[in-house]
């Protein structure tokens, strides 16, 4: 059913959908409309689920943690310092293979404090063994979650999710979305039964420790069922299509990439204004293309590889920088296509909440151009 | 009343011999029982007993992180609920992982008031990471973080009440134990797990490698503790104070003396200051919980 | 044995690990001494003294580490502990 819905609710909804049987969060900014609907939602017995206001993210996570293992499907949402405060969690919660779905209303990271949006949180916990999925808009945020679930409690998986989607962009932007009904929602996701969990029934000690002798084998198996993710998002993203109508099943998708000499790559809601500016450079006879990363953990070599095989040129946007370096995207997708010898020009763009207008990104078709990469578009030089 | 033939602790656990923390184990489960799901912080306990593929826990068993014992319990406990399942849920976490940094995960859990049961292991230091000073390390005991030298006397702090602060919190049962009285132990254990609501057991576990003494005085210097009114063993209901075990006192000097880490109290030189400071900790303590037993004089 | 998922198993091969060869002194019981009060059993760490059928107590030396506990808190000290022979 279409509703003209604020995001942070169509998640939530979808959320309630998913019936976590614990909820456990701590409120941060721009998150707290997610978390605050579902405490509605159990006050009012539309969510049966024990709700838990912990004293702190680190707690949220650790909770969670403790009920997933116990064999309930739990949720939390989180963003920039909550985020970096799970840390130790997030590494804690890959390894010991629970399948934990947690919402990034994705925000910078201090210092300097800001309340707005980048991916700089969850590009920084990229290495953690979490799958990461990264919406456009409200409608993939929602269906996302399904997935998410869906993918993370396969048992050939058994990993952590994260569902981002760039904070106040989305997250508090009121836009039509699709809900599916609870009926379809059962369907798609059916109870959560892990094979092991914690059950005097069945005595199991879960998170030992591991000498040098294990603990190698452990990492390589953890990093195969993530890479192993990739045909189950396939194989979920398509069943999702037959039953709904919308296509998740490929981990990026392109945009009037055709005959696209340059190709713009790029995560989240900036793919929506990238589209605007592209349609705008087609009219004047440009060939420019977007290809949209959905999926960015596992990465999507291949695919990227495949995807930009004709390309004359890349232009990667990254909401985020691995200071010292570059950004996250450019990184990985410069390595996906390595061997083909086509440039990459990276770009570091709309990070703390700066807006990116259609201005910008025809800037970075322009530089791409000329062969410039390697800048901050929008850099304020008469503010240094 | 607890099964006392069942074993739940699994021999060929890599504790040293004469390990305190090992028996407060093996007597926690003698109280819990099968059903019990337990939640151990990393330290000496949750590393002696689980190297993979080895595991010493016959019930249900998980290990997260240093601090979050209580967070993954609270978490549990929430989910046994949602399931209509009846598991005990059951922290062991030392004195490192409860009293410093595990404080912000023991205070949420016990002001949520989840049914758990956090039984603390109090061997007064961190010692898994070789012997250093935590919040519970008692006054003048030499760690390796607070080392006795010529300008130190080692620890400068008391110890922190931490039955005081989770009795604070509104736990409806507090308690300390000790291993030199296990069956007083495994009463109390059983209370506080038959107690609904978070309660805290703390149990003095005198630590032959850490604080210096052979393995076999384990028990009888668990026992001086009590007599020498340094570890006071009682149990606090609704935040009040019943059942207290009363002693005939010896001085503290008869305590200290058994152990390395308070040997710089007495070697090259006998400290009287530090050794009456500590004596005036134990007055203090007997005063407060009332553990003299009154003699009849003709 | 396949390596488990998430660093997990199920208790038994702890037992594989004979902790008795950790031993330099080993504790011997005197039958005729011991009073059948249970306090050996109660306070070993290892948990490895098990009673016999006439109510005796004998520790398994698969396991048994010679920390000396039960030697010294036996109340008959009917538990000595001697230097283990090679």
């Amino acid at each position: 059913m279409l509703e003209i819905t604020e995001g942070s609710h169509a998640v939530a909804e979808a959320v309630r959908l998913c019936r976590p049987q614990v909820v456990s969060a701590y409120p941060i900014t721009p998150q707290t409309h997610i978390v605050e609907a579902l405490a509605d939602m159990v006050a009012d017995g539309k969510l049966d689920a024990d709700y838990m206001t912990v004293e702190s993210e680190f707690s949220a996570l650790s909770a969670c943690l403790g009920a997933s293992a116990a064999g309930s499907r739990v949720y939390s949402a989180t963003t920039s310092q909550g985020l970096a405060l799970m840390f130790e969690v997030c590494f804690n919660v890959a390894g010991m293979r629970l399948p934990i779905v947690m919402t990034i209303a994705n925000r910078a990271l201090g210092a300097p404090l800001s309340i707005w949006n980048d991916q700089q949180d969850s590009i920084a916990l990229r290495d953690s063994g979490w799958l990461q999925f990264y919406a456009e808009d409200n409608q993939e945020a929602t269906d996302l979650h399904y997935i998410a679930y869906r993918v993370a409690e396969n048992p050939k998986i058994l990993l952590p999710a994260m569902v981002c989607f760039d904070g106040f962009i989305l997250s508090h932007t009121y836009e039509p979305v699709d809900m599916i009904s609870q009926e379809d929602a059962d369907k798609y996701l059916p109870k959560f039964a892990p094979k092991e969990r914690l059950d005097a029934a069945d005595p199991i000690s879960f998170g030992m420790y591991a000498t040098p002798d294990y603990y190698l084998e452990f990492r390589y198996n953890t990093d195969k069922a993530l890479k192993d993710a990739k045909s189950v998002i396939q194989a979920a993203g398509a069943e999702f299509k037959q039953m709904f109508g919308r296509d998740y099943s490929a981990m990026v998708e392109g945009y009037r990439m055709d005959d696209a000499e340059t190709v713009i790559v790029a995560m989240g809601s900036i793919c929506g204004t990238i589209k605007d500016t592209i349609d705008d450079l087609r009219a004047e006879g440009m060939r420019v293309g977007l290809l949209k990363i959905r999926v960015f953990r596992p990465f999507p070599s291949d695919e990227v590889a495949q995807a930009l095989k004709c390309a004359k040129r890349v232009a990667v946007l990254d909401k985020n920088i691995s200071l010292g370096a570059k950004g996250a995207v450019a990184l990985e997708v410069k390595d996906a296509i390595y061997s083909s010898g086509i440039p990459v020009y990276d770009y570091i763009i709309g990070l703390g909440g700066r807006d990116v207008q259609k201005k910008d990104i025809r800037e970075v078709v322009t530089l791409a151009g000329k062969g410039q990469g390697n800048i901050f578009v929008g850099l304020r030089k008469e503010v240094l | 009343m607890a099964d006392k033939t069942c074993e739940l602790f699994d021999c060929g656990h890599r504790a040293c011999g004469g390990c305190g923390a090992a028996l407060a184990a093996r007597l926690m489960l003698k109280a819990a029982g099968p059903n019990t799901i337990v939640v151990s912080s990393t330290g000496c306990m949750e590393v002696f007993s689980t190297p993979y593929p080895e595991t010493a826990w016959k019930v249900p068993w998980i290990h997260s992180l240093f601090e979050n014992a209580s967070a993954v319990a609270s978490g549990i406990e929430a989910s046994l609920k949602k399931q209509g399942r009846t598991e005990k849920v059951v922290v062991m976490a030392g004195d490192g992982a409860t009293f410093d940094i595990g404080m912000l995960c023991i205070s949420g859990a016990f002001e949520r008031g989840h049914d758990i049961t956090y039984i603390c292991y109090d061997n007064e230091a961190y010692m898994n990471t070789g012997i250093q000073r935590s919040g519970a390390t008692p006054y003048d005991a030499s760690t390796t973080t607070s080392p006795a030298g010529s300008h130190s006397f080692g620890n400068k702090r008391p110890k922190k009440d931490m039955p005081e602060i989770l009795a604070a919190h509104g736990s409806p049962y507090v308690a300390t134990a000790s291993i030199a009285y296990p069956n007083d132990l495994i009463q109390k254990i059983e209370k506080a797990i038959n107690t609904t609501g978070p309660t805290y057991v703390q149990i003095h576990v005198p630590c032959c490698t850490g604080w210096g003494f052979e393995g076999e005085q384990t028990l009888a210097i668990a026992k001086l503790a009590i007599e020498t009114g340094l570890w006071v063993n009682y149990e606090m209901v609704d935040g009040k104070v019943t059942k207290v075990k009363k002693v005939v006192r010896k001085p503290v000097e008869e305590y200290l003396k058994t152990q390395k880490r308070f040997r710089h109290l007495f070697k090259p030189k006998r400290q009287d200051a530090e050794i009456a400071a500590i004596q005036v900790m134990a007055d203090k303590n007997a005063a407060k919980y009332g553990t003299e037993i009154k003699l009849k004089k003709d | 044995m396949a390596l488990a998922v998430g660093c997990r198993a199920r208790p038994g091969k702890g037992r594989d690990n004979k902790t008795g060869s950790w031993r330099v002194f080993k504790p011997v019981f005197d039958h005729e001494m011991c009073s059948k009060c249970g306090t050996c059993q109660t306070i070993c760490p290892e948990g490895c003294i098990t009673v016999d059928a006439e109510g005796f107590f004998d520790p398994d030396y698969a396991y048994c580490k010679g920390c000396g506990m039960c030697a010294e808190e036996c109340p008959k000290k009917a538990i000595t502990m001697i230097q283990e022979e090679k």
